[in-house]
């Protein structure tokens, strides 16, 4: 979307375009990170706004990620790493032993986490990450708040010699807030490598004296993080009674007419905790709401501060059972939290009663999604026969949804390929079957298929290559050549990679050509060890051009072969026939193939 | 001015450059602008909702329930669904054409006429816009979106002026559809301008 009539220096700017913005202005030098809702954006908008003197990579996981940044900031650069929550368990390696070693130039680590969830597996709280690796962490509230914060983190980074850490929410890196851009920061030019084996070489001695350092420095960290205005009291404590806000939640508590009612905590930094204002918020308090996004951070915080300091306050929050302990919170959820606390009476919800049944609309594969037809000529050419279908993480996980119904298991990034060797260790009548798109496939796929070459497994690997990282918004990835500098680079041919990993049956076919995969798949069938098929067929996104449509002729009987075999959105029962929606029909040809009454013919698109 | 603005409808109808044109229109005219999109999984065919919210006070990036003072709806359901976030006057502009869901399509059902029916019965301000005839005069089945902005704006309860939203349009969307989305637009405000649709004041 272009922005040109925004006034001045006042823009609209998405969450994780402010957290790119905000990097920039910080004088950043290089930018890795892996695809990830959401988190996605960040990296995009820095490789969209790049005049070419920061280096911006899409790495192939977020372990390589955090390691390429590591090697820019041991060289004295500002560097970022993005990813969503669940990308810094791939990246904790190295990130709990950067903890020990350090950086000299500032390193932030942007792990987004997905109260909810909305698009993730799990609900692991990053500023747990961030005590459990005993790293700095900020929680912002709102993008106009992470554009600033992200400036400090860096200078946070420096200032201590160690990575820290940010943890936007959702609903901060994709709601746009009016923000006015604040003039580059200087930042001296970086020194460049400096050899000291002492300091970059980790080893036990090291270890032990960085990590008794460590524990020495992070409540003095605290202590002056105390004082940055992302820390705060407001309010007025009127009847002894208080609230804690971390993130987000106190965007959504200001929406409370008489919060200033009682005292206010706001917390941007939840590790190392700010002590000193904590302590000044609950002197005299009697009782104490923690309201916070996924674990009780803080609220574990305030009871370590009352025990410590015998301070007669009461708190309220997940632990004692007052606050929901999962999911993401909101205006009704803290409003009804604090109606309960203050005793009041909850407003009565209008009643919507009456209302008709809602639709369900699970998200779905698009209309021509060549994912539809991979999966269909799996369920034909496996048909009858006892299989397990291990799926991964990626726009094919919804091969789960009827009527396709092909997913029976998914775990986390490359999960798939791996489990599929365990279950078939167990189960050795079963087929065992494994989906993988082409950038989880680099992304952590790869050692998946070295296991199974080199143990011996009887499986099938299913490689759905779309040429693109689909499910984020079609990032590149090293099978399409692009890189985010903008250049070419030789593609990485995953045919070759599974040859060379020692895997004799690899065939490739178009999945939309649908006897001929089915055909392929019979073959990878009949054949023992480890077999591999690739699905190679282009997004239906990426392509935007008006192609092919089809439609449904006289000859339709209504059998509804086509919806209840393909679940398509295109595809629906009009009357006594079958109907496809002009405006939703991609031309992928798949119902007329398995029409029986071959009633579904191609017409001309008229746009 | 302070304005609660929810867009909703199904991933792939233009729910978040709706509520984006509508930021852009109002930060034009010098006022803060808030919004939270849906982005990712849930955009696969599934139900999407864009929270915009124009003035200053503004905090939580989701309006509160009860508190939009208008829904466009780009599917009956849809705008059913997001009910709860209506102010009891509030106006809802919802396009006619219903989506069905792939599970209806596979187990049958659903037409969207329920819908249109209750919302009929419930809702004194009630705006229904026949996005696909305005799709087909325009020229693309893209525009839905485009209309009921146009239609929103023609109401005067967007708190932003036709003209604003063209000038949104014109400057944030690409050259090569304006004059299609232009036309899009200005036949959605004709729904209410030239009361082709009955547009249902109290």
């Amino acid at each position: 979307m272009h922005d040109r009539r925004e006034t001045k220096s006042l823009r609209l700017l998405m969450g994780n375009e402010a957290i790119a913005l905000g990097a920039m202005r910080a004088g950043l030098r290089l930018a890795a990170g892996y695809p990830g809702t959401p988190s996605t954006e960040i990296l995009e908008t820095v490789a969209k706004n790049n005049h070419g003197s920061i280096h911006v990579e899409w790495s192939i996981n977020e372990k390589a990620a955090l390691e390429v940044a590591a090697g820019a900031a041991y060289s004295g650069a500002r560097a970022l790493v993005t990813m969503k929550q669940m990308g810094l368990n791939v990246a904790a390696d190295p990130l709990m032993s950067l903890a020990y070693v350090g950086v000299k130039g500032g390193l932030v680590v942007v792990a987004a986490d997905d109260p909810g969830p909305i698009s993730s597996q799990t609900e692991q709280d990053t500023r747990h990450f961030a005590q459990f690796a005993k790293l700095p962490v900020f929680d912002p509230v709102s993008p106009e708040e992470a554009y600033l914060m992200i400036a400090d983190a860096f200078a946070a980074s420096e200032k201590y010699g160690l990575p820290v850490l940010l943890r936007p929410t959702t609903r901060v890196c994709h709601g746009c807030a009016s923000i006015e851009l604040l003039p580059d920061l200087l930042v001296p030019q970086p020194e460049g490598f400096v050899r000291d084996p002492g300091k970059w070489v980790i080893f036990p001695r090291l270890s032990y004296r960085n990590h008794l350092k460590l524990e020495a420095d992070l409540p003095l960290i605290g202590a002056e993080l105390s004082a940055l205005p992302y820390n705060r009291i407001e309010g007025n404590d009127k009847a002894g009674r208080g609230v804690a806000l971390s993130g987000i939640s106190y965007a959504y508590a200001r929406e409370i007419p008489d919060l200033d009612d009682m005292r206010i905590l706001k917390i941007g930094t939840p590790h190392p905790f700010p002590e000193r204002l904590a302590r000044q918020f609950l002197d005299g308090l009697d009782e104490v709401l923690v309201l916070e996004e996924l674990d009780p951070v803080v609220e574990r915080a305030l009871l370590q501060l009352a025990g410590q300091y015998h301070l007669p306050v009461k708190i309220h929050g997940k632990l004692s059972n007052n606050t929901q302990n999962a999911g993401e919170n909101s205006v009704e959820s803290i409003r009804a939290d604090l109606d309960r606390f203050l005793g009041r009476a909850a407003p009565a919800a209008a009643l919507l009663d009456d209302r008709p049944a809602l639709p369900e609309r699970p998200p779905v594969l698009c209309p021509g999604c060549p994912h539809r037809a991979s999966f269909l000529a799996v369920k034909q050419a496996a048909r009858g026969k006892k299989a397990v279908f291990c799926g991964d993480i990626g726009c094919y996980t919804l091969g789960n949804t009827l009527p396709l119904d092909m997913v029976d298991t998914c775990l986390c990034m490359g999960a798939g390929v791996t489990v599929a060797q365990g279950v078939e260790r167990i189960n050795p009548h079963t087929l065992s079957f494994a989906f993988i798109g082409d950038s989880t496939f680099f992304a952590s796929g790869i050692t998946g298929v070295a296991n199974a070459v080199y143990n011996q497994s009887e499986m099938i690997l299913i490689v759905l290559d779309n040429a693109t990282t689909a499910m984020t918004g079609h990032q590149p990835h090293p099978g399409t050549g692009r890189n985010m500098m903008g250049q070419n680079a030789a593609p990485l041919r995953i045919e070759k990679i599974l040859r060379a990993l020692g895997v004799d049956f690899v065939e490739q076919a178009d999945s939309l050509d649908l006897p001929a995969a089915v055909d392929t798949v019979k073959r990878a069938i009949a054949a023992s060890g480890v077999r591999c098929v690739i699905f190679e067929s282009p997004c239906v996104m990426m392509d935007k051009t008006a192609g092919k449509k089809y439609a449904v002729s006289a000859a339709c009987t209504g059998c509804d072969a086509c919806i209840k075999l393909l679940g398509c959105p295109a595809l629906i029962r009009k009357a006594e026939a079958a109907f496809i929606e002009p405006a939703l029909c991609k031309g992928c040809g798949l119902c007329a193939g398995i029409c029986p009454q071959k009633a579904i013919l191609e017409v001309q698109a008229d746009e | 001015m302070n304005k609660n603005c929810l867009i909703c409808g199904v991933g792939g109808q233009g729910v978040v450059l709706a509520s984006r044109l509508i930021a852009f229109a109002a930060m034009d005219t010098g006022l803060f602008a808030r919004t939270a999109e849906t982005i990712g999984m849930a955009q696969r065919g599934g139900s999407v909702a864009s929270h915009v919210r124009i003035g200053a006070h503004v905090y939580s990036p989701l309006i509160p329930k009860g508190e939009a003072d208008l829904i466009l709806a780009l599917e009956p359901g849809e705008a059913v669904r997001a009910l709860p976030y209506l102010k009891p006057d509030g106006l809802i502009v919802v396009s006619s054409k219903a989506m069905r869901p792939v599970s209806a399509a596979v187990a049958g059902g659903y037409t969207g006429q329920k819908m249109l029916d209750y919302l009929k019965r419930r809702i004194a301000d009630l705006i229904i816009v026949d996005t696909e005839a305005i799709c087909r005069q325009a020229g693309s089945q893209q525009t839905a979106n485009i209309a009921l902005l146009g239609a929103a704006a023609a109401s005067k309860r967007l708190g932003l002026s036709l003209e604003q939203i063209e000038q949104a349009l014109r400057d944030h969307t690409r050259q090569q559809f304006f004059a299609t989305n232009h036309k899009a637009l200005r036949l959605g405000a004709d729904t209410i301008l030239k009361g082709e649709h009955g547009y249902e004041d109290a």
